[in-house]
């Protein structure tokens, strides 16, 4: 059975002044159905230009990229994208703000009626319906970051990607939102592609944890599966060998055979 | 107690800074045979509003008229700039090639005094009336471009990405996106070319006659009626005030 994302050979460089500037190159990954892949590395590594990649927001210098067997040509909604920042639109409401995207999506086959309780079901599964008529100023940094994956995952992407949602929010709340995330996953059977600089994080949700090389011409380096049984609890997780050897795996690969020099 | 204080805070420093003007009107008018006082003035205002809308002839109507008469003038002539200078503003801001080539015709022109504009206004139409409307035209046009193109050419990079991975049509696009994020920045035009307007109608009525607070102005100047000109400049000042006022609530609501 072919993946349902594939990358393949993949590279990605910029023109700069300096002339040509090659942030990833020789990228090779296969992402099955209902996966969570994170993509882990030290900032400037280009994990975010890979994830930019899959979103279509940008377009490889060269290699072949497919997912669910198409090629990947431009940003579209099949693939549901979680800025860092949120990006909500700041004059419209929380509701809206999701309408906007199942409207796109729905609005050629479904009515008024279908399309608003597809708006209140996807805020609903984050726990925001008491918000739904907020505007996004009004609402805590948290709750917005919530709101942007009610907007990615009212879409049914066939992929959600996230380029570290939760980087901006405090520990407590990172926390509770992963929680969240896991539910959520769990319950859509979601595809996930998500970009973290948290190695905690990433062995957490994970089902494989994608290393990368420091950049310029990052690459893959290591690809670590995560077999810890499903549904994960982190307070039994604090406790666990096993959880603490492949959290020691990624600290390895990050802080000794991709250790940075002292900036 | 709260009441004092607030009467204290708010109403007390904008009152006393009015009656120290009009002390220091009032002593000065001491020293000057033709410049009439606070009091004479007073006297004069009472009865100039207590038939606001009179209408004795074309060359002789009420104090209402002719500033209504201003208004319609600014009305239309900044009606006029708005539906070509934001549509322009969003075309030069979204289209760097359109920018590139409106940058030196607008950097040129923006300095000019728009009475400058008045002779060939008089020239093209004819007639004095579209030839005030012309000069508030083009003094209002100037900020409503720059402000609205501004205001495009800011938009974040993230409300684009957004419109890009929802894979938005160029209509939801602009009036989902462009249009609100560069609302604000219109706004700001906008009040910029009223108050500009609002300044040029007097100086331009002045110059073409007719019905309207600068020619009236200009008339009573001829009677060496000082009185009134005094009153003119007081509801010039107050008008503008209103209408700035009026924009800023606008405005208070398109915020984010």
């Amino acid at each position: 059975m072919k993946s349902y994302v594939q990358i393949e050979n993949v590279q990605m460089s910029f023109a700069t002044r300096q002339g040509e500037f090659v942030a990833l190159k020789d990228i090779d990954l296969k992402i099955e159905r209902g996966e969570f892949i994170t993509l882990i590395g030290h900032s400037g590594c280009g994990k975010s230009t890979l994830l930019n990649l899959i979103a279509g927001l940008l377009l490889p210098t060269a290699g072949v990229m497919l997912c669910a067997d198409r090629e990947i040509a431009g940003p579209g909604p099949d693939r549901g994208v979680v800025f860092q920042n949120h990006s909500l639109l700041p004059w419209l409401t929380c509701f809206d703000n999701v309408y906007l995207a199942v409207e796109r999506v729905f609005g050629a086959t479904e009515n008024k009626a279908q399309l608003q309780q597809r708006t209140k079901e996807a805020l609903a599964l984050v726990h925001l319906t008491h918000a739904e008529h907020k505007y996004p100023h009004e609402i805590s940094g948290g709750m917005k970051q919530r709101v942007g994956i009610a907007r990615a995952l009212s879409m049914q992407p066939k992929v959600l990607l996230m380029d570290e949602p939760f980087g901006a929010l405090d520990a407590l709340t990172r926390a509770h939102l992963q929680d969240e995330l896991m539910k959520i996953v769990a319950a859509t059977n979601s595809t996930v592609v998500m970009v973290t600089h948290d190695v905690d994080e990433a062995v957490l949700l994970s089902d494989r944890i994608v290393m990368m090389t420091n950049g310029p011409a990052a690459t893959i380096g290591e690809i670590l599966a995560v077999d810890l049984p499903k549904p994960r609890n982190r307070l039994a997780l604090a406790t666990d060998a096993h959880y603490h050897a492949l959290r020691g795996g990624v600290l390895e690969f990050l802080y000794q055979k991709q250790a940075r020099k002292a900036a | 107690m709260k009441a004092r204080r607030f009467l204290a805070e708010h109403i007390l420093p904008p009152l006393l800074g009015l009656g120290m003007f009009v002390l220091i009107w009032g002593l000065v008018s001491q020293t000057s045979a033709n410049l009439p006082g606070p009091v004479k003035t007073w006297d004069s205002a009472v009865i100039l509003f207590s038939d606001p809308f009179y209408q004795n002839g074309p060359n002789d109507q009420g104090i209402g008229w002719n500033v209504l008469a201003s208004l319609g003038r600014v009305g239309v002539g900044f009606g006029l700039a708005a539906l070509i200078g934001i549509p322009l503003g969003f075309m030069i801001g979204r289209f760097d090639f359109l920018n590139k080539m409106a940058a030196p015709i607008v950097s040129m022109l923006r300095p000019v005094s728009p009475l400058a504009w008045l002779p060939i206004g008089l020239l093209v139409f004819n007639a004095s009336n579209p030839a005030a409307i012309w000069v508030i035209f083009i003094s209002s046009i100037w900020p409503m471009i720059i402000n609205t193109a501004m205001g495009v050419r800011q938009l974040p990079q993230d409300y684009l990405n957004v419109a890009r991975v929802l894979n938005l049509s160029e209509w939801k696009v602009f009036t989902k996106i462009l249009f609100p994020a560069t609302l604000p920045y219109m706004l700001t035009g906008i009040r910029l070319a009223i108050g500009t307007a609002w300044l040029v109608i007097v100086a331009a009525e002045m110059l073409t006659g007719g019905v309207g607070i600068g020619f009236w102005v200009w008339d009573e100047w001829n009677n060496l009626n000082v009185e009134h000109i005094i009153i003119a400049i007081f509801i010039v000042g107050i008008v503008g005030l209103l209408l700035e006022m009026m924009l800023i609530q606008i405005a208070k609501r398109f915020s984010y």
